[in-house]
């Protein structure tokens, strides 16, 4: 009897073959490489010199104590224009949320057909490749400066936007209940006044009021290429060296954004 | 008696091997109440959902034809185009209910009048109040008026159930096809489902095919049996004919899902057992009060 008969043979662990630990670290070693060579390729591009930092220090310096003591002679001006940014939002958002209502059902998989389907979502690509501040050059050429402009310019962009996430809605919904509405005999658009809309009003409202404060924050910048509101007023005390009132103008805007954040923060979680 | 449904040489693969439906023809009169038993995957949800042109036969296989009330549903794997109109008179119960869950139970059941309203009084959801009195009645007759306004998935699954029967109703179905519409409930409102669709059949002459997991109830609520063995009818005819001997031929070593009577009965007694051994013999009478 040899004992060595029933020993685990060790030695016939090391002849399977199993995954090598080398070639795992090779691959994590090229991973970082790359990330690496994306970051030294990108500082280039875009010029990144960190000693201006220091050397304009100075400039920096002799620029932020201009920005103090705000000044806020002008607020009642600022609410003013402040006031008209926030209807822009409201307008631009409500045209945007009508649009996007059809507009996302029939970029929908469960939905539209794909000849249906397919134009509409590379449209609805277009309006979101394009940012905002594009289309407010165009239609200030449109229809002229002023708040206008804005509203446009933030409905075509957010109709693109809303579109995407309310079709994303729609694809994620229970096929069921939209079954048995379908059961019925139900003409097709009652099976989405039925069985959809029910499903995905809770995430439609909260992406609503989400894009609504974006828009808030789009509205203060559409301003500055002259569609109205409160970026008009900053555009104009920037390029006239007026830092004190500029600062005031600032203030304003993060107040109010803040608070609409936190508005809309509790309304989101009342819809759900 | 005057055919309800009509199937004749029906068949779906869903792309496998083994045929779901296999050459299936099948005649159920006005007025029947039909069980259609099988193990699961036998085909029972694909045939009752190919009745209501919810899912359509293979083109290229045999020349599938469903025909319900003397109306055409599907030819040769093509929807019929006046499928919405035959539907309207097709009540479809669901084993999951398939309800709205965030539209109140009133709604729910309204939905039982779209195949015949208008879309301009649809879409705004303005129903009448004659409508609204009727889809009450019938959340009355299946015995869960007092729930009307509540969301739909605040109901138990019983309830919701009762609550596919009342639109059902309301939408004046001549035939009504129940998927499993008691596999997912408890015993209780199992019986209280399958006592609501008997009385329906009963009472208002409306055709019944409920496909069911288990024999016992078959033979308890329906005069005829159609057994459904890998996608092909193995049994038609009276259900007091299936014998748990001719099941045992018909389904071999898979008789023990469908024979479910034992499995049935046996489930409390077994769980109040588990419990006594659990809590001491002194609360068992409590609880098998509540069981």
């Amino acid at each position: 009897m040899t004992p060595t008969l029933y020993e685990p043979p060790r030695e016939a662990a090391s002849s399977v073959p199993r995954p090598s630990p080398l070639k795992g670290s090779l691959l994590t070693t090229f991973g970082w490489a790359l990330a690496a060579a994306v970051l030294v390729w990108s500082w280039q591009g875009a010029e990144i010199r960190p000693w201006a930092l220091v050397t304009d220090g100075g400039n920096m310096a002799e620029l932020a104590a201009d920005f103090f003591p705000p000044d806020f002679s002008d607020w009642r001006f600022y609410l003013e224009q402040m006031v008209v940014t926030l209807q822009i939002a409201v307008w631009g958002t409500v045209l945007s949320i009508v649009c996007a209502v059809p507009f996302g059902l029939l970029s929908a998989e469960n939905v539209a057909p794909w000849w249906v389907r397919q134009p509409v979502r590379r449209l609805m690509d277009a309006l979101r490749a394009i940012n905002e501040m594009v289309f407010a050059m165009i239609f200030v050429v449109a229809v002229g400066l002023g708040p206008f402009a804005g509203v446009l310019a933030l409905f075509v962009h957010t109709t693109g936007v809303l579109a995407k996430l309310f079709s994303e809605a729609v694809e994620a919904i229970d096929p069921r209940p939209v079954e048995g509405i379908r059961a019925t005999g139900a003409h097709p658009l009652e099976e989405i006044v039925y069985g959809v809309i029910p499903q995905v009003m809770p995430l439609w409202i909260s992406y609503s009021l989400y894009r609504f404060e974006s828009n808030v924050r789009s509205a203060t910048v559409v301003g500055m290429v002259g569609a109205g509101g409160i970026g008009v007023v900053l555009w104009e005390l920037i390029r006239g060296f007026y830092f004190a009132q500029t600062c005031a103008v600032i203030l304003v805007i993060v107040a109010t954004v803040s608070l609409l954040d936190i508005v809309s923060a509790r309304l989101r979680k009342l819809a759900i | 008696m005057k055919p309800a449904i009509e199937v004749e040489r029906l068949s779906k693969s869903f792309g496998k091997p083994t045929p779901a439906l296999d050459d299936v023809s099948l005649t159920v009169g006005e007025g029947e109440m039909v069980a259609l038993i099988g193990p699961s995957g036998s085909g029972k949800s694909t045939l009752l959902r190919h009745l209501s042109g919810l899912a359509l036969g293979e083109r290229e296989w045999t020349p599938g034809r469903v025909r319900v009330l003397g109306r055409e549903v599907q030819d040769g794997g093509r929807l019929a185009s006046g499928i919405r109109r035959t539907r309207c008179e097709i009540g479809f119960i669901f084993q999951q209910f398939n309800l709205v869950g965030r539209l109140p139970v009133l709604t729910n059941v309204l939905a039982g009048r779209l195949g015949t309203m208008p879309l301009w009084r649809s879409l705004p959801k303005a129903f009448t109040a004659a409508e609204k009195a009727e889809a009450l009645a019938a959340l009355a007759r299946v015995g869960i008026a007092e729930c009307a306004v509540q969301r739909a998935s605040t109901l138990s699954g019983g309830q919701q159930q009762r609550a596919a029967i009342a639109r059902a109703l309301v939408q004046g179905a001549r035939v009504i096809l129940a998927d499993e519409p008691i596999a997912s409930l408890d015993p209780r409102s199992a019986r209280t489902v399958m006592d609501t669709l008997a009385a329906i059949n009963r009472r208002d002459g409306i055709t019944v095919v409920v496909s069911l997991h288990q024999v016992d109830y078959a033979r308890r609520y329906c005069p005829r049996t159609v057994a459904l063995r890998d996608g092909r009818i193995v049994f038609d005819g009276p259900s007091a004919e299936l014998t748990p001997a001719l099941l045992e031929r018909i389904y071999g070593a898979e008789v023990q899902e469908v024979l479910g009577e034992a499995a049935i009965e046996a489930a409390p007694q077994r769980l109040t057992a588990d419990l006594a051994a659990f809590a001491g013999a002194q609360h068992v009478g409590a609880l098998e009060a509540r069981v």
